[in-house]
């Protein structure tokens, strides 16, 4: 889990696994989601085995969210806005979600 | 929408194509400079304005190097080459065609020559319980760090070598994060290996002070640095828990609550590989990288590449580079003569030899170890994605996989999301040694487009303009 070093006024607000949360603006939504809870933050199509983002820059794809109804994005690239709704993303995605 | 036009495109916005596109734009090129993320930088001075502009006391704990960012990020700001933002690229053509997605809309350019400044990314540290959460590269913390001035809770462990690993744990400490201990791989042995190479490194005496300087500062702040640490293993329920290691003849196990891995980076090679530039191996540091000439062409002639996509030297060469590549665009479209041209880039070169010169000492000591580059533990996972371990690799070996396009069939590694950016060198090495072959033998991933998984309705929404003519 992750901490902020400095205490801001510049906020926006977000839903994460549905529960209202106040995040730092203009940070990524996985900044935003580690500063908030440990643990996984998707799951494998092939095991079911928990994940959480690796690498930040937009290479691993191990942060794969459900943002805003939208399937599999990069939640390492996608910054946060206010009134997101961020979930886990989990397992694969259905044909058709979010398009 | 209809196909935007140039004279040159660079793709990254990283200290070479900043500084390329900046410098082409001074000779009259038509220039873009198309980046995936939203603001200039690249991963080196990643989020420099925002930290600049809005957390400035954060400088002195991310230092001098990284704040000099800004500087470049001006001069390119100040230039006339057009900035797009927040574009991934999904796909090139050898003829200049550049396809990208701006998360919404797929978008469609031509340029009569393309500088790729795709830069590096961190090798795969490939050790059992790295795929949970908990676990991320030394770089996805500084990266952290700089974005939204965020630092782990509770104890850290930072593991492997090289330069950025010794940079990341001092940011940390200063940045006010308990770091519990540094498990450094690199041994006895690595630095007798860098030793004849330290002649040539005094020319880089800033670069060699510094590292000095910050493993000092590290055990002044009471940080136990383990040298020749190995046989690591994390483990926890659902989290990083523990991480067990090796080092000088002790097992030894740490608790933890983050664990931040990093054995040095390596060229970004999706798009010249999608690009079917040719490549060539690096045999000390293990990397594949794309064969370029002096000025950064390839054997493509639209194609150049400039900075750590072309081989891993650093911020400071790179900036060089892509002036230097940007010179030849310029001169080989007539912007530019020949005497033009090499005055710009004399002094350039006799910079270049300044931060180039402690390379081979720091290729020679920072050798990723056998045991990361080839998983002796079968269950280790080796691609993420798809979750294939060690043990499938060597079982797909023995079954005849001869390369790593083969192996797609049997356990479709490098098939996930990531298309191979985390398993591709490992991949590679696992099928060289189960073969005793060498990696240029053995091959790397054929990359396709799209080089990011893009939707249908992205594609669909394209106006492909004058292309559908």
């Amino acid at each position: 889990m992750l901490k902020t070093r400095h205490d801001t006024t510049d906020k926006v607000s977000v839903t994460i696994n549905g529960q209202k949360v106040e995040v730092p603006a203009r940070i990524s939504v996985a900044a935003a989601v580690l500063s908030v809870r440990d643990g996984a933050t998707r799951t494998t199509p092939v095991s079911g085995d928990g994940r959480a983002p690796y690498c930040m820059m937009g290479v691993c794809f191990d942060c794969l969210m459900d943002i805003d109804g939208v399937p599999n994005r990069q939640a390492c690239m996608v910054t946060v806005a206010n009134g997101m709704v961020i979930n886990p993303q989990e397992g694969a995605s259905r044909l058709g979600d979010g398009t | 929408m209809t196909t935007k036009a140039y004279d040159l495109i660079v793709i990254g916005g990283g200290p070479a194509g900043m500084s390329a596109a900046t410098e082409a734009a001074e000779h009259g090129l038509h220039t873009a400079l198309i980046d995936e993320q939203s603001a200039v930088g690249g991963q080196i001075y990643r989020a420099v304005d925002e930290v600049v502009t809005r957390r400035a006391d954060d400088l002195p704990m991310l230092g001098e190097e990284y704040a000099y960012g800004e500087t470049v990020a001006n001069a390119f700001r100040a230039s006339t080459a057009e900035y797009i933002s927040g574009h991934t690229v999904w796909q090139l053509d050898q003829d200049g065609s550049i396809w990208s997605s701006d998360g919404a809309k797929a978008h469609a350019f031509q340029a009569k020559n393309i500088i790729l400044a795709t830069g590096a990314l961190e090798r795969p540290v490939p050790i059992p319980g790295w795929t949970l959460p908990g676990v991320m590269t030394a770089g996805a913390a500084q990266i952290l760090l700089k974005t939204a001035g965020m630092i782990p809770v509770g104890k850290i462990v930072i593991v492997g070598s090289g330069p950025l690993l010794l940079l990341v744990a001092d940011q940390l400490i200063k940045a006010g994060a308990d770091v519990e201990a540094v498990l450094d791989t690199t041994g006895v042995m690595d630095y007798v290996r860098g030793a004849p190479h330290l002649l040539r490194a005094t020319k880089s005496w800033p670069y060699l002070q510094k590292g000095l300087k910050l493993k000092r500062a590290i055990k002044d702040a009471g940080v136990p640095i383990y040298s020749g640490a190995h046989e690591f293993l994390i483990s926890g329920d659902g989290q990083a828990e523990q991480i067990g290691f090796t080092s000088g003849g002790l097992r030894r196990t740490l608790r933890v609550s983050t664990v931040l891995l990093h054995q040095g980076v390596v060229p970004n090679t999706q798009a010249s590989r999608q690009l079917r530039l040719a490549h060539g191996w690096h045999k000390t540091q293990r990397y594949w990288y794309p064969r370029v000439d002096e000025w950064g062409h390839s054997d493509v002639p639209a194609i150049f590449v400039a900075g750590d996509g072309a081989g891993v030297f650093g911020a400071k060469t790179a900036e060089i580079k892509g002036k230097l590549s940007a010179l030849q665009v310029a001169y080989l479209q007539g912007r530019i003569s020949v005497q033009v041209r090499d005055n710009a880039a004399a002094p350039l070169l006799s910079e270049l030899e300044n931060h180039t010169s402690i390379r081979p000492m720091l290729d020679a000591i920072f050798v990723p170890p056998r045991d990361i580059l080839n998983p002796p533990i079968d269950a280790t996972i080796v691609c993420r994605c798809e979750e294939v371990t060690a043990g499938n690799v060597r079982d797909a070996a023995a079954l005849g996989a001869q390369g790593p396009n083969q192996l797609k069939a049997f356990y479709r590694t490098g098939m996930g999301p990531c298309q191979g950016r985390m398993c591709g060198l490992t991949v590679t090495e696992i099928l060289a040694a189960a073969h005793n072959k060498c990696p240029e033998d053995i091959g790397a991933y054929r990359i396709r487009p799209p080089l990011k998984p893009l939707t249908l309705a992205e594609l669909a929404d394209m106006d492909v303009g004058k292309a559908a003519e």
